[in-house]
């Protein structure tokens, strides 16, 4: 298990939650505390309320816990909105502006101790004073986060304001944490663990080479350290961010971003770089992925290399763009028309989503596929403390070019058939090389065809070079070595991890299986990794259990296998999936 | 073939045999563009052609340079993705009215505007010929020759000319296939402006619109290159959409995409100072950070 401390600064849109979560957050990384923090807003994106939603701990987290410790609220605005998504521990504490009216019932009525702080007139008693700061002093008293650590950042973060704005910060920190400190008896912080281990504020040390970054940054370095050079960009929520910033970093490895007019063009102006030699990716969620389904099946019949980062939300249609859903496997894997097998890999997490993307370049690069990487909104957007990705992420998979065949007298064979399925590249600029890239059925040389010879000889060609590639033991993560498992995918991993560790610490042993590589299905190493289970349980975060009917599809699971999934929004936590497991171990032991 | 040995029209073709009917007008735009690529001297493997779908969008396999024949109405986005990743490449996008003003007609608008260094060359027949026969954007609302549409579309012509005006293209033509050398000059003209050239390019369909055998008769070359988008403007008023030549050309070619690009240093170094901007040390106040 993991002791840690979970925590809710809500406010209505400009009260400044999501500068205080963030500094917090930040402080923590520098107290050399692991943590992450949500962001939570109504489906409007912008304006509205808001609420930060942190978890800060002493091991490395990468999920929501089931509940939280601490409420800090600078005023109430349409809390019962977010009232689901704040599900409040037995004798957490609530800390309430009196200033703010009284406290809503949908908090009230929950099991946590009210203390009442003003946190407005703090504030303003404080020249220049800023209410997000009174609360920020107050969440670090209560969640442990050293004072200086928290100076250390709020200093550094307003220094470009001046003196005096950074003095009226400091000064409201201080007014917050005596009053936090006073209101909940001194020196008795709700958080149970000791602080004996943490670092000095900002003090050298190994910490401070973790990485403090959302999965979608983290998508954009992986990408761009594996050699993407190009992106076409169409801004689209919950994904904008791997876009934006790939723009601040492209051009400083002499790579290029266009925003494109929809996602019909971003799609076609990443085939037209590719096919141009450049790796390119592009990002989208839903809507947009839909847009490009036709587009993807041209890039796998001309063979073209690109990834997609598609980060998932709330679906169908519009949905939830601001929340996430495991709800885009089946449009990823079979949404192509006619049969056009490419490659669907998913990051189990904030810090594996830097080399699932190198990963997925290297990936589309060697097999000249289209590679559709799922991220989703709680990857993508979830601010996370994590170790930096101890392996390369360096330029794996590169594009074998062969520019003119033996014989020169030969037209150029770019879907030569070969053993593995790969055939020689080209590429515009090498001369002998030229070919017409085509999604019509096309002979080896290119050249439109409809005879059943080219047609299965190139399908034949295609799905040859995705079955018979080693993938290796990125496929999948393997933990633990009961005899019940538990598959699960992408940013299910966490909670599900989560939920082992307690089930582990209950007695029960537990074996994860996190698949990495969705499509195609690593169905023998799956069998192997699951020798000796007895039964099983396939957790994801959507409506129909698409995985577990994926991978019934394409391998045996043992008997008895469990779908065990739920749509959003409300995010998967540890505790309902130790809940199931526990089910299917008293059915296990009821059966025997 | 050696870029250096001096390559004539027929070097542009591939062994390929198009799948046009006779008497197609692509046959006279296919002549006129490796005309214009032999006359500009350029290496095959140093350009590329784009297509979508089409009668007209099959041309790429009948050249002998880099091509690449894609989907319905993309042919922009893709050329486009290639210009940009590539710059010094020649980079010619091409297909049929339906495919380019249709489907593929918001790229046109964004592609006028983005001012890429790409030609995008359209083969204009007012029908879908490859669908056999169906009214296209700039079929005249009373073309009744399709079961599709007996009564004629019922809406307005698209207007090429005057839509590239607006949407900010800096050079903007129109050819007849019929007249292959002209066209090639034109072509050429096209390929060498350095941005976003648009040349509509009347090219008859005899098969779904026998009547298009006229137009040899209907053609005449009377645009003179204009500078002034005003004046481009009213000169396309008088204009009974037979006019051929370079209508409008600006004098200085609106500003390309920004190229934000540093010179490529150590990229290694580069990725390890991105790297750093993760970390938590970046967070101090102290502003170094010492791995």
């Amino acid at each position: 298990m993991t002791p840690s401390f979970s925590l809710a600064l809500t406010g209505s849109g400009g009260a400044g939650v999501m500068t205080a979560g963030q500094l917090l957050l930040d402080a923590a990384a520098l107290a050399g505390r692991y943590g992450l923090m949500a962001r939570s807003f109504g489906p409007q994106i912008r304006g509205g309320e808001a609420a930060a939603l942190l978890r800060l701990a002493r091991r490395p987290v990468e999920c929501p816990d089931d509940d939280y410790d601490l409420l800090v609220a600078l005023d109430w605005g349409n809390i019962e909105r977010f009232a689901d998504e704040l599900p409040l521990a037995a004798g957490a504490v609530i800390i309430a502006d009196p200033g703010q009216g009284g406290v809503p019932e949908v908090i009230a009525t929950q099991a946590g101790r009210i203390h009442e702080i003003a946190i407005s007139q703090l504030a303003r008693d404080i020249p220049g004073g800023r209410p997000n700061m009174v609360a920020l002093g107050i969440a670090a008293a209560l969640a442990d986060v050293p004072g200086g650590a928290v100076e250390t950042r709020v200093r550094q973060a307003l220094a470009r304001h001046g003196d005096e704005s950074v003095a009226a910060a400091i000064a409201c920190l201080a007014a917050g944490r005596a009053a936090a400190l006073e209101v909940t008896g001194h020196g008795d912080p709700p958080s149970a663990a000791p602080s004996e281990d943490t670092v000095d504020a900002g003090a050298p040390g190994p910490h401070l080479d973790r990485w403090v970054l959302n999965g979608n940054e983290a998508t954009g370095f992986g990408a761009l350290a594996a050699g993407v050079r190009f992106c076409a960009a169409y801004p689209i929520t919950p994904a904008t961010e791997i876009l934006e910033w790939l723009a601040g970093r492209l051009p400083r490895v002499g790579g290029r971003l266009v925003q494109a007019e929809d996602e019909l063009a971003s799609i076609n102006m990443c085939i037209g770089a590719s096919f141009g030699g450049v790796p390119a990716l592009t990002a989208t969620a839903g809507p947009g992925l839909s847009l490009m389904i036709e587009s993807l099946g041209l890039a796998v019949a001309a063979e073209v290399p690109l990834v997609v980062a598609n980060v998932m939300r709330g679906g169908p249609s519009t949905g939830i763009p601001t929340k996430s859903e495991q709800t885009d496997l089946n449009i990823a894997v079979y949404g192509l028309h006619g049969e056009a097998p490419h490659v669907v890999v998913a990051p189990t997490g904030v810090g594996d989503c830097a080399p699932t993307a190198a990963w997925a370049v290297s990936l589309a690069e060697t097999l000249q596929t289209p590679v559709i990487l799922l991220s989703d909104q709680a990857l993508g957007q979830t601010r996370t403390i994590v170790d930096p990705p101890g392996g390369e992420l360096a330029r794996a998979g590169r594009r074998r070019y062969v520019a003119r065949h033996d014989d020169s007298t030969e037209t150029y064979r770019r879907y030569a058939m070969t053993a593995d399925g790969i055939s020689p590249m080209s590429c515009p600029g090498l001369p002998g090389g030229q070919y017409t890239a085509d999604g019509l059925t096309h002979t080896e040389h290119g050249i439109p065809s409809t005879r059943a010879e080219d047609h299965v000889g190139q399908l034949d060609k295609r799905r040859r070079k995705l079955e018979e590639y080693d993938y290796g033991p990125l496929w999948g993560d393997l933990h633990g070595a009961g005899d019940i498992a538990v598959i699960t995918w992408g940013s299910a991993t966490q909670p599900v991890r989560e939920a082992c560790q307690r089930a582990e610490a209950c007695g029960l042993a537990v074996r994860l299986v996190a698949l990495r590589l969705l499509s195609p299905v690593p169905a023998s190493e799956l069998e192997a990794a699951l020798g000796g289970v007895r039964a099983c349980l396939v957790v994801e975060h959507n409506h129909s259990g698409q995985l577990y009917r994926h991978l019934r599809a394409w391998t045996e699971l043992p008997h008895p296998t469990l779908a065990w999934h739920r749509p959003g929004p409300l995010p998967l936590r540890p505790g309902e999936i130790l809940g199931a497991l526990q089910g299917l171990h008293a059915q296990l032991e009821a059966a025997a | 073939m050696s870029a250096a040995a001096v390559l004539k029209p027929k070097d542009y073709k591939s062994a390929t045999r198009p799948v046009w009917c006779p008497g197609c007008g692509d046959f006279g735009v296919l002549n006129a563009l490796t005309k214009a690529l032999a006359g500009l001297g350029l290496a095959p493997e140093q350009v590329a052609v784009i297509s979508g779908i089409g009668c007209s969008s099959r041309l790429p396999a009948y050249t002998s340079v880099y091509g690449f024949h894609g989907v319905h109405g993309r042919a922009l986005p893709v050329a486009t993705g290639l210009a940009v990743a590539r710059p010094e490449l020649t980079v010619i996008a091409t297909g049929g009215d339906g495919d380019g003003f249709s489907i593929g007609g918001n790229h046109f608008l964004h592609a006028c505007r983005r001012n890429a260094n790409l030609t995008y060359l359209i083969m204009d027949n007012a029908v879908y010929g490859m669908t056999k026969g169906q009214a296209s954007p700039t079929s005249a609302p009373d073309w009744a020759g399709s079961k599709l549409t007996p009564n004629g579309p019922g809406i307005a012509a698209f207007r090429p000319l005057e839509i590239a005006l607006s949407a900010g293209a800096g050079f903007i033509a129109r050819g007849f296939s019929g007249d292959p050398n002209g066209l090639a000059r034109q072509l050429a003209e096209a390929i060498s402006y350095p941005g976003f050239a648009f040349l509509q390019v009347l090219s008859p369909c005899i098969t779904y619109r026998p009547e298009q055998m006229e137009y040899k008769a209907l053609v005449s070359a009377g645009f003179e290159p204009l500078a002034d988008r005003n004046e481009a403007f009213r000169r396309l008023l008088t204009d009974d959409g037979f006019t051929t030549g370079v209508l409008f050309r600006a004098p200085v070619a609106a500003p390309a995409p920004a190229d934000a690009r540093q010179a490529a240093g150590d990229e290694a170094a580069a990725l390890d100072a991105l790297a750093r901007e993760f970390t938590a040390a970046r967070l101090r106040g102290d502003g170094g950070y010492e791995p």
